[in-house]
């Protein structure tokens, strides 16, 4: 362990802005919901009204958890913010895990590090020091801005601790994955899946079998029941996941050698196949991997939520006004639970479309493109094939998500009508894919280290759909987003022209990307 | 082919925001010669050869490349060229034969002959994931699908740094075996017995500008001999030359460092004082480069003009 102190200061010296930015992010995720809600109701009567609504629309608790104690602040921030939260702090420890353990290692920068004095287990400690110091800040801003609110202190402090908690659990998740794999691309890939199934897992569970959602760390969170009858007790099960998980990392690291994996490489191919032989086909093998995994986890969502649709209607209850004013809001529930699981699925290919528009720029960063571009292919070309594959392999996540809400929702109803509709109807989302795709290649071709602000497309995206309503943004602030401008199908019917508008959007940026990458200096 | 020569630089200039890189670099490298490029770190070498390849654009000068505009007909151009980076870094995921193949397939083509040939003489494993590769393997690789490929100018970024002697001498073979075939060669590198094996003519780069070039027996000529002889009589003339320098005279033995143009009356002064012994030691190659990598530069750039 010596040494651990020297790096953990480096590594905060390396990584203060970006958690100061992730633990922003997360506190602003509840103590936006609070303020906005607070002063959103004007009377108690017109709270509890909207209340008995979302409580009786499976489509949101599917999306954001167990519906309890709506009709109030507490219960409200509960409700929208803990499962996106946990997400956010997933995705973080994930980040910070792996930037300090397997991207060192694949780098060759931690062999430097290690001819130093520096104790074997050292560089994994201080990132595990420096992942739990994160969680600890962002669940600390958590329940202090919620105390701030004012909201009860016990509670909000409940929603810091789990939060802090479920990250521990996904930074030890993380550390495993690190320890598995030899690139950090499949160990962001790995422990992405835990998260998604996490996720997923739990939305399956609030709105069918409860026993699912006592599988995950964001069910357990959840079922702290912050605001509603607290209980600390699921926090020990957090807890123990988290000792857990970093137990199992730190066995599997003494197992195995540095710089490799515990999957051991196989000797490959001396001759490349048949598939290899141009910048597309290049572009397709380094990319044929997350098309793959992505297209497999997108195709689970589907099925989790294809299969809990046709209950929507079942889910209302029996409160008569409830299902009134939900037809009358949005039409027919099932159909209104669809529309939602489709752009549910639409916002995370946006997730597959924006790293897969970062590859030209890890490929440019990494000296690859330079070898590539002294070939004979033009960086149109090989910029093109790039694009191809972005939007070949969005348009085949997107349709796994979409068959898999079909093939569920048949199997259930028996209509395998819905199998081809459901993957029809997910498709009109692509376009606005694209446009997340398409504004990371325009920031990537004016400048490659802007790239990943890309990001903020797809976040701002979320941030309309989940909150634009509540928040009350103004239609220009919500039209921003691509996601506006499509027609939520099944609900309302496809718009053609809208679709080409968006479409023609997306086009109109993967060109201005390329325009600036033929006029800039590569490499 | 053209008739102009392969690459043709003049009054090159490239910054980065406020560095300059390149500042008025000239380099002519001609038709079928192996052309050594070399200059201390950070002197400029990969930017020239970066706006060669159309990787950066250039700020001002004239730059030809086999007759064409290495910007604007980039990929054109890359068909007839073959480069091999300083620093290689492959997919990791992709075994080295992999690389070799799509290299040559983006080129055009691979002659399978040959990339066996290579593979076999360069002792490569082509089966081994690109991840698991020394940083000379991936060396190997790049210089193996460079060789395959069927070009008229190869662009090498110090592409021996990590090989070993044995791999080295076949780099040196492969080399001599593509100019016999009356191919062209810019090799930069810092191993100055290979550009004293391999390079027909040089050119010396610094801080962006070159300073020499010319062949390797040019060069020699701006730099000083060292004599060592022991005579009959004391040759105090020497003292008054205007090109002897570091004189040591102890009794009848005297050492000397001698400019080339001086050498003969030098030699004269000695054998009219009789000569006993005498050894002259031309100048080394380390000796002209720490010359013009060191600061003494300015100078000798001053004192002779760059022969052509």
């Amino acid at each position: 362990m010596t040494g651990t102190g020297v790096l953990v200061r480096a590594f905060l010296r390396r990584d203060r802005w970006l958690l100061l930015w992730w633990a922003l992010g997360g506190t602003l995720l509840y103590w936006s919901q609070a303020i906005s809600v607070k002063g959103l109701y004007a009377t108690q009567a017109e709270f509890d009204r909207a209340a008995t609504m979302m409580e009786s629309n499976p489509a949101l608790i599917a999306m954001a958890g167990p519906a309890r104690a709506l009709n109030t602040v507490g219960g409200q921030v509960t409700w929208q913010s803990a499962a996106f939260g946990a997400i956010v702090v997933g995705l973080m420890s994930m980040f910070i895990v792996g930037r300090h353990t397997r991207g060192e290692e694949e780098s060759g920068r931690d062999e430097l590090l290690r001819a130093g004095v520096v104790g074997r287990r050292a560089p994994m400690t201080a990132a595990l020091v420096v992942a739990a110091m994160a969680n600890i800040l962002v669940g600390a801003l958590v329940a202090l801005s919620l105390i701030s609110v004012p909201l009860a202190v016990a509670d909000s402090l409940a929603l810091g601790v789990g939060l802090t908690l479920c990250g521990l659990v996904f930074t030890g998740v993380a550390l495993v994955a690190a320890q598995l794999t030899a690139a950090t691309r499949t160990m962001y890939g790995l422990t992405g899946l835990v998260i998604a199934a996490s996720y997923a897992l739990r939305a399956v569970g609030d709105v069918g079998n409860e026993a699912l959602s006592w599988l995950t760390p964001i069910g357990w969170y959840q079922q702290m029941y912050a605001f509603s009858g607290l209980r600390w007790w699921p926090a020990l099960l957090l807890a123990a996941a988290a000792f857990f998980t970093v137990l199992v990392a730190y066995a599997v690291f003494e197992r195995r050698d540095i710089g490799a994996g515990v999957l051991a490489a196989r000797p490959g191919p001396a001759r490349a196949g048949a598939s290899l032989n141009s910048s597309w086909g290049l572009a397709w093998r380094l990319q044929r991997g997350s098309v793959i995994g992505w297209s497999v986890g997108l195709l689970a969502t589907g099925l989790a939520y294809g299969s809990i649709g046709n209950d929507a209607g079942d889910l209302m209850g029996d409160s008569e006004a409830a299902r009134d004013m939900m037809v009358a809001a949005g039409g027919d529930l099932v159909d209104g639970f669809f529309a939602m699981a489709m752009t549910i699925l639409a916002l995370l290919t946006g997730g597959f479309a924006i790293s897969s528009a970062l590859r030209p720029r890890g490929e440019e960063d990494a000296g690859h493109a330079e070898v590539v571009l002294a070939t004979g292919q033009s960086r149109t070309r090989w910029l093109l094939s790039q694009v191809g594959v972005t939007v070949v392999g969005s348009a085949v996540v997107l349709g796994a998500g979409g068959l898999g809400l079909g093939v569920a929702d048949a199997l259930v109803t028996g209509d395998e009508g819905t199998v081809g509709a459901f993957t029809w109807q997910t498709l009109t989302w692509l376009p606005a894919v694209l446009v997340l795709a398409g504004l990371t290649r325009l920031l990537y071709g004016v400048a490659p280290r802007l790239a990943t602000l890309g990001w903020l497309g797809l976040a701002y995206a979320v941030v309309v759909l989940m909150f634009a309503e509540i928040l009350r943004f103004p239609d220009w602030l919500r039209s921003l987003s691509p996601f506006e401008h499509l027609a939520a199908v099944p609900v309302e019917s496809f718009d053609s022209a809208a679709f080409a508008t968006v479409l023609a959007a997306a086009t109109l940026l993967s060109a201005g990307g390329w325009f600036a990458l033929t006029r800039r200096d590569v490499g | 082919m053209g008739v102009n020569s392969p690459i043709e630089i003049a009054g090159l200039n490239k910054s980065f925001g406020r560095t300059q890189a390149l500042d008025g670099l000239d380099l002519t490298v001609d038709q079928g010669e192996v052309h050594g490029f070399l200059g201390p770190n950070g002197s400029g070498k990969s930017t020239t050869i970066r706006v060669l390849l159309g990787l950066l654009r250039k700020d001002g000068g004239e730059v030809r490349l086999l007759d064409g505009d290495p910007w604007r007909d980039a990929a054109a151009l890359h068909r007839r060229l073959a480069y091999v980076p300083g620093d290689v870094t492959l997919w990791p995921n992709l075994t080295g034969g992999e690389v070799i193949d799509l290299l040559g397939r983006l080129r055009g083509g691979v002659d399978t002959r040959r990339r066996e040939e290579l593979v076999e003489r360069f002792e490569l494993d082509p089966t081994k994931r690109a991840r698991g590769y020394s940083k000379g393997n991936r060396q190997k690789v790049a210089l193996v699908a460079a060789l395959a490929s069927d070009v008229e100018l190869l662009l090498l970024d110090e592409p021996t740094s990590g090989l070993d002697p044995l791999m080295e001498s076949v780099f040196q073979d492969c080399i001599d075996e593509f100019k016999d075939r009356g191919r062209t060669v810019l090799l930069s590198s810092h191993i100055l017995a290979e550009v004293e094996r391999l390079c027909d003519r040089v050119s010396i780069i610094r801080t962006g500008r070159t300073v020499e070039s010319g062949t390797l027996a040019e060069l020699r000529h701006l730099t000083r001999t060292s004599v060592a002889a022991e005579l009959a009589a004391p040759a105090t003339a020497l003292a008054s030359l205007a090109g002897v320098h570091d004189l040591v005279s102890e009794g009848h033995r005297v050492r000397f460092e001698v400019d080339t143009a001086t050498l003969d009356e030098a030699i004269g002064v000695l054998h009219r004082a009789g000569v006993r012994t005498l050894t002259a030691t031309p100048p080394t190659l380390e000796e002209l480069f720490l010359r013009h990598y060191g600061d003494e530069l300015p100078q000798a750039a001053q004192a002779e003009p760059t022969p052509a």
